[in-house]
């Protein structure tokens, strides 16, 4: 596992592009969501997307693969959704442990493949830990601001699930992403910290922020380096940025923290802003421009893209990346978790 | 006064734990924005409000779930100056965890207050945790100790640590509380060594609280509290690497509660102390605090003596001396004894004082007492006003107090507007007449078919009047008649104006109506209509006097809008962006009771004058900074001679002249165009100018000023001498090339600085400019004390520094800079050629060497021409760089700072009515760009450059410009073509870098930027170019390939014969 610190040193390591968009091509009907298994089911199943890593596998794995060999380094697991919380909007919170650990298993053997086939090249599976629907810090009632649709500790909890299902799968990295609320982000970071002091393991734990608009703050209000500060208590494998801008405009936010924070910095932004039909129009070239900016920069140390990329994309990306030095940072995961969990 | 001497404590402590070596960690923690401690950072006050523990007000509110009122505490707070907010809900008849999750949650939905980090403050663990659990940012606990053993505060230390907080830790442990200054240490260190060792708890995120004990008790044992306090917190800062130290101040006066004076002074002497010696953070209620310098030398000698534990009698000498002064404790809330005297005294009171705070309250009640809401404003305001106006005339008032009394005006207009335009929705009823009351809603239809009548059968007179008020004859104002207002009907209107004519005293009414023509005038006028009345004798045998009399009436504003006296437009003209002058010379006029148009900055010309005409305005006021606006206003005086106007025309900003005005301005219009160039003068100015009587005899009077100015001016212009720009550059200022010191700059290339801190650059603000733009005139700090200004420059000067430690404290205004440093060579006597990268052959610019076009940037510069004695150079910046033909590699630079921001800070104040402040913010952020201009320049001949590494300026010699090397700036004496602010921009791609952009007048946008070239020689001066003449114009427009008339549009100031 420690394979991925050095690989860190030594290049700039190239994530996977969007998941939701390859689906898209396959045109899944209700139907193919529901496959023999959930035939009977109460409740419609289309665009439940993790469920396809048990209904529909080979798809899965399949876009794995093409992510891989775009040039990826690292893909996520299909679990964007992937907890009790989320899952609630199709009553499938019983399936949670199923679905992550399925999704994790399956993403591993391809990246197997894949280290077996290259060895000098080891690729990793990012464990998908999404935001779910629910904000901690936010009412979602206007009336009442001081209302709260989910509790700290229910989020803990729905995120330890899913973090322990993951890791059975076989991840090599925890990704907490798209965070819209830090105290979200917060509550999975207190739930994997339990997870690696109850298991007496190491895990290297991805963050990335989401600033929704141009008013450069995450959606519960936090500047970037409020945010970055935020989650600095916990060791960090890298902190960025991701989904809701293009490159261009997640530039300044990565500037924002570049400079501020001994992790490493990752970003995968949308190709572009949706166009007037909601689609990503942005070419790979163009947003190939975008991100070598980062890299002139010294920026960055782990590059991909989410909403409206594909392997196109990340293979320009990819290439790109290899003819640039990763951004410096201190090599060594951070030396302050404490002795006390080994007393 | 408090901000001030908390940056003055702070000032201490910093260059003492300034130096602390590499390695070093801060404390960082986050609401909505960043708090991040660095070693420069000030005393972090928390608030303490918000405590039910401490704010009996706040526990009331909580216990009756008063929520919002709540809010407020917590957003009074932070608006005050709280950089971090203590939450405490540890009360017995509360449920201290529901109310702290249910106020932290509401707290989370308000950016105003949760964009500062959050203290969550109890003993209870529960409470905390629940605390914890809603918060995003990154908080504060308060407080976990060892007092029930290590293995309860290792879990407590985890799980914070694992949500994600700072921690303060009292010094506590399972014998009890530190009270000396051997257990406060004892206690300090295993609680550090636990927390770091075992827990992994980042060290700088530890925060310890040493336990304040209260001094001067009586009791022996207690006599050293405040000394071992303060020992204690400078061992911990200085054995427990990255740690923090705070503490609640207050308990450190217990023993003096009820004498304010001496509790105050305490503090303040225990908090100077402590924080010299790292006390860095602290509850402290800023009421309670005196100025350290203010203390009274013989009270701050016995506080010092019990503080310091100095004397064996100090306690008792305290407790004496604490007897005399007993009673004299000042109010902190200032003197509110003028809240006793009459309406009337209150409200001047205000306005003359500047006081908003109960404005809105006596305003209300003038409004009940007056029969319609602008006679409170025509009344009351105005009767203050004149008293501000002639304080002001007098020269007993400045400026910034007017601009402050502007600021309640405004309030209490702003308050009053609602209710003068629902009065003005006529028709209404009278008040308390007995007939409106008996009045059905058929009267109106009644009414209708009687002035139908009416209309039908008009008197002789009415006809004839009709037939000269009809269709907008009179002056296109237009008449309407036999109209319905009310139950009345009036002869003829004018409803634009507001005005009544009555023919004739017939009272064409409906008969049941008795009202005589005096009540129904005193309704008509109550409601905000002018009547006028002529006999039907009048119209009919003196017509043309009646149209007269009308017309006069016509020429009145409406009494509705009667409040000005007259309208006027300001603008700063197209292309510039200044406005702060512009906007003073506004707000005095208001203050006058003009109506303002203001139309803000780059208005272009013909916004003006449609703007002018549309708004029937009696004068326009044009500003602007830079030289092109000189243009721009003479293009603006053609216009308006053009479309006839006859308002008087002001000129006003830093650029124009007396004699610009008169020879290029003034004669391109025939009507009154006058030079204003100070507010106080703006007053004068403009009521000599609108007064009917006295206009034309002054116009007259301005007319012949200038004509003579003129004439002499023109004369002067002849007389002075010049030489070519040959002969010119043959006298060049020759430096020895071969043995003057060229030192290459330490870092080539183009660098940007925008993570700065504003703290940074202000011990370079240089104060003197600042006043001046207040019109307050002296030299910084001698201002402070002058007999005539003083106290008002040092009011101005307290409220500037308040401004700043706020905008610095909430990062309100961003600074960014660019600059670069180039190898470069003069060509050509006068131009510099500058290689935006290094040359790598070894040999300086050769001109075998042709490198693409793009790394090559021309500087063109100017060279003085004025004859002048023998062995006296002819001067141009060119001169202090090394020729081409010397075979020197020479360098030059170049930089552009900018201060972002302060539009919008004006703007927040302008939107809350307070234009002092919006002008305040303009004019710190104007300081702040040169302040970073000259902290700029000192880095780059220290660091960048490193040609003077070794400098020791203090302000007052770079204020002097003492330095070696120099910074001119296009636009300025020594280089007056703004339009090589291009070049600049071109070179070290400004727009792009860092966002100051240039307008077509080639004014910088942020307007607090500056930009220029930066040159090493040490023989390089500042000097002025004075004037050129034709050739060199010539010359500089081929060389600069442009047109010669482009050329002579942007230097004609520096022209010989301009015009």
């Amino acid at each position: 596992m420690s394979n991925i610190y050095k690989a860190l040193q030594e290049r700039i390591l190239v994530l996977d592009g969007a998941m939701g968009t390859m689906l898209q091509a396959y045109k899944f009907s209700e139907e193919d969501f529901r496959g023999e298994r959930f035939k009977d089911y109460p409740t419609p199943l289309q665009g439940n997307n993790d469920l396809l890593s048990i209904i529909q596998p080979e798809a899965i794995k399949t876009i794995h693969a093409k992510y891989f060999e775009a040039g990826a380094d690292i893909v996520e697991t299909n679990t964007f959704s992937g907890t009790t919380i989320a899952m609630a909007d199709y009553q499938m919170e019983d399936l949670v442990y199923e679905l992550n650990y399925q999704s994790a298993k399956i993403a591993k053997e391809v990246a197997n493949e894949f280290t077996a086939k290259e060895p000098h090249k080891p690729r990793f599976v990012a464990g998908s830990i999404g935001p779910t629907n629910r904000t901690a810090s936010m009412s979602p009632d206007v009336n009442d601001p001081g209302y709260r649709a989910v509790t700290f500790d229910e989020l803990r909890i729905a995120y330890k699930q899913q973090a322990e299902a993951l890791l059975d799968g076989g991840v090599d990295i925890l990704l907490v992403e798209t965070v819209f609320d830090t105290l979200n982000a917060k509550a999975a970071l207190f739930a994997i910290e339990q997870v690696k002091e109850e298991r007496k393991i190491e895990v290297p734990v991805m963050l990335s922020g989401t600033i929704t608009d141009a008013s450069g703050r995450t959606l519960s209000g936090q500047t970037a380096e409020a945010f970055l500060i935020s989650v600095s208590h916990i060791p960090l494998l890298s902190v960025g940025f991701n989904c809701a801008l293009g490159a261009n405009l997640l530039q300044p936010h990565l500037e924002a923290i570049a400079n501020k924070t001994e992790f490493a910095i990752s970003a995968h932004p949308n190709a572009g802003l949706p166009n007037a039909f909601g689609e990503y129009d942005e070419t790979p070239e163009e947003m190939g421009e975008q991100i070598e900016e980062y890299l002139k920069k010294n920026l960055i140390n782990i590059i991909g893209g989410c909403c409206g990329t594909s392997p196109e994309h990340i293979k320009v990306i990819a290439n790109i990346a290899a003819k640039y030095k990763p951004r410096a940072h201190p090599s060594i995961p951070s030396q302050r978790e404490g002795k006390y969990s080994t007393l | 006064m408090i901000e001030k001497d908390k940056n003055k404590n702070f000032k201490k402590a910093s260059s003492l734990w300034g130096e602390v070596g590499e390695g070093r960690k801060f404390m960082r923690l986050s609401g909505l924005e960043p708090l991040i401690l660095n070693e420069n950072s000030n005393f972090i006050n928390v608030g303490e409000r918000t405590n039910v523990a401490g704010s009996r007000k706040f526990l009331r509110l909580i216990k009756e779930e008063k929520f919002d009122e709540a809010l407020d505490i917590a957003r009074h707070q932070v608006d005050g100056g709280a950089q971090i907010i203590d939450i405490n809900m540890d009360d017995g008849l509360i449920d201290g965890k529901e109310a702290m999750v249910r106020f932290l949650n509401l707290i989370a939905a308000e950016p105003d207050i949760c964009r500062v980090p959050i203290m969550i403050d109890s003993s209870k663990w529960e409470i905390i945790e629940a605390g914890l659990q809603v918060v995003q940012g990154k908080c504060v606990v308060n407080s976990i100790s060892l007092k029930e053993g290590e293995e309860k505060f290792i879990w407590e230390a985890t799980q914070i640590k694992r949500y994600g907080a700072a921690v303060i830790v009292m010094a506590f442990d399972e014998v009890g509380q530190a009270d000396n200054y051997e257990r406060r240490i004892e206690i300090a260190k295993r609680s550090y060594e636990i927390l770091v060792n075992i827990v992994g708890f980042a060290s700088e995120d530890i925060i310890f609280d040493l336990n304040i004990f209260p001094v001067a008790t009586g009791m022996e044992e207690h006599r050293r509290n405040a000394i071992d306090f303060i020992e204690a917190t400078k061992w911990v800062r200085e054995n427990l690497p990255n740690v923090s130290v705070s503490g609640g101040v207050s308990n450190v006066s217990f023993s003096f509660r009820g004498n304010n004076t001496v509790r105050e002074a305490m503090h303040s002497v225990f908090l100077y102390h402590a924080i010299q010696n790292g006390m860095n953070m602290g509850i402290v209620n800023p009421t309670m605090l005196e100025v350290y310098d203010d203390i009274p030398k013989d009270l701050l000698e016995h506080v010092e003596d019990v503080i310091l534990d100095r004397r064996d009698d100090a306690t008792e000498r305290l407790l004496d001396f604490a007897e005399t002064v007993k009673g004299t404790s000042k109010e902190k809330t200032a003197d509110l004894s003028w809240r006793e005297n009459p309406l009337q005294d209150r409200i001047t009171h205000a306005l003359v004082k500047g006081i908003d705070a109960f404005i809105i309250e006596d305003v209300e009640q003038a409004r009940q007492e007056a029969t319609a809401p602008i006679e409170v404003i025509e009344g009351h305001l105005m009767i203050g006003m004149n008293v501000v106006g002639d304080l002001f005339g007098a020269g007993k008032m400045f400026l910034p107090q007017v601009v402050k009394s502007a600021r309640v005006m405004k309030k209490a207009v702003a308050y009053l507007n609602p209710f003068i335009e629902a009065a003005k929705k006529a028709p209404k009823s009278p008040k308390g007449t007995l007939y409106w009351k008996t009045a059905d809603p058929m009267n109106y239809k009644l009414l209708l078919e009687h002035s139908k009548k009416m209309r039908n059968q008009p008197t002789e007179a009415e006809s004839l009047l009709w037939k000269v008020l009809s269709n907008k004859q009179l002056d296109g104002y237009k008449f309407r008649r036999q109209h319905i207002i009310g139950n009345y009907i009036a002869d003829f209107i004018c409803l634009k104006m507001n005005l009544i004519v009555e023919v004739d005293g017939l009272i064409h009414q409906l008969p049941e109506n008795k009202a005589s023509d005096l009540e129904r005038t005193k309704w008509l006028e109550n409601e905000g209509y002018r009547v006028i009345r002529f006999t039907n004798k009048e119209v009919l045998s003196n017509l043309d006097n009646v149209l007269e009399q009308i017309r006069e009436a016509l020429a009145i504003p409406p009494l509705g809008d009667r409040g000005p006296i007259g309208k006027i437009l300001m603008a700063t003209v197209k292309g510039d962006v200044h406005d702060i002058g512009k906007n003073i010379v506004s707000v005095v006029l208001a203050c006058n009771n003009y109506e303002i148009v203001d139309l803000g900055v780059m208005v272009p010309p013909e916004k003006i004058i449609q703007t002018a005409i549309d708004e029937r305005v009696d004068a326009i006021g044009l500003s602007g900074l830079i030289t092109p606006s000189l243009d721009e206003m003479v293009y603006l005086a053609k216009e308006m001679q053009r479309q006839n106007f006859e308002v008087p025309l002001l000129i006003g900003g830093a650029t124009t002249s007396k004699a610009h005005t008169a020879v290029k301005i003034d004669t391109q219009y025939k009507n009154a165009v006058v030079h204003v160039n100070d507010a106080s003068r703006a007053v004068t100015v403009v009521g000599d100018l609108l007064n009917k009587k006295t206009a034309n005899a002054y116009v007259a009077k301005l007319k012949k000023d200038y004509d003579e100015f003129r004439t002499k001016f023109l004369k002067r212009g002849k007389e002075k001498q010049y030489i070519s720009i040959d002969e010119a550059r043959k006298r060049k200022y020759k430096i020895d090339w071969e043995s003057t010191e060229i030192v290459k700059p330490a870092a080539l290339g183009i660098q940007t600085l925008e993570q700065l801190s504003l703290k940074a650059l202000v011990p370079f603000i240089d104060w003197s400019p600042f006043f001046r733009s207040w019109d307050l005139h002296g030299k910084f700090p001698e201002i402070l004390t002058d007999k005539v200004v003083g106290e008002q420059a040092t009011t101005l000067y307290e409220e500037a520094q308040q401004m700043i430690a706020e905008i610095v404290a909430k990062q309100l205004l961003r600074p960014k800079a660019v600059f670069g440093l180039f190898e470069a060579n003069t060509i050509n006597d006068d131009d510099i050629l500058i290689l935006k990268k290094p040359n790598r052959r070894k040999n300086v610019i050769s001109s075998k060497v042709e490198k693409s076009q793009n790394d090559k940037v021309i500087f063109r510069t100017l060279r003085q021409q004025l004859k002048k004695r023998e062995g006296i150079p002819n001067l141009a910046l060119a001169d202090f760089v090394a020729p081409k033909e010397s075979n020197k590699t020479d360098y030059v630079g170049a930089f552009c700072v900018g201060i972002f921001g302060a539009q919008e800070l004006a703007d927040s104040y302008k939107a809350k009515e307070d234009d002092y402040n919006a002008i305040m913010a303009q004019a710190i952020a104007d300081r702040f760009a040169e302040a970073f201009a000259e902290y700029l320049h000192q880095q780059v001949r220290t660091k960048h450059w490193g040609y003077a590494a070794d400098e020791d300026l203090t302000n007052d010699d770079l204020i002097k410009e003492n330095y070696k090397g120099i910074r001119p700036a296009p636009g300025y004496p020594a280089c007056p073509d703004h339009l090589e602010k291009d070049t600049i921009w071109q070179l070290l791609d400004v727009e792009n870098k860092i966002g100051v952009t240039l307008t077509e007048s080639k004014a910088m946008w942020p307007a607090a930027a500056v930009s220029g070239y930066y040159f090493a020689n040490k023989e390089a001066k500042y000097f002025g170019l004075g004037k050129i003449t034709e050739d060199q114009l010539t010359d500089y427009s081929e060389r600069k390939g442009i047109k010669k008339e482009h050329a002579r549009k942007w230097l004609h100031p520096n022209l010989a014969s301009p015009y």
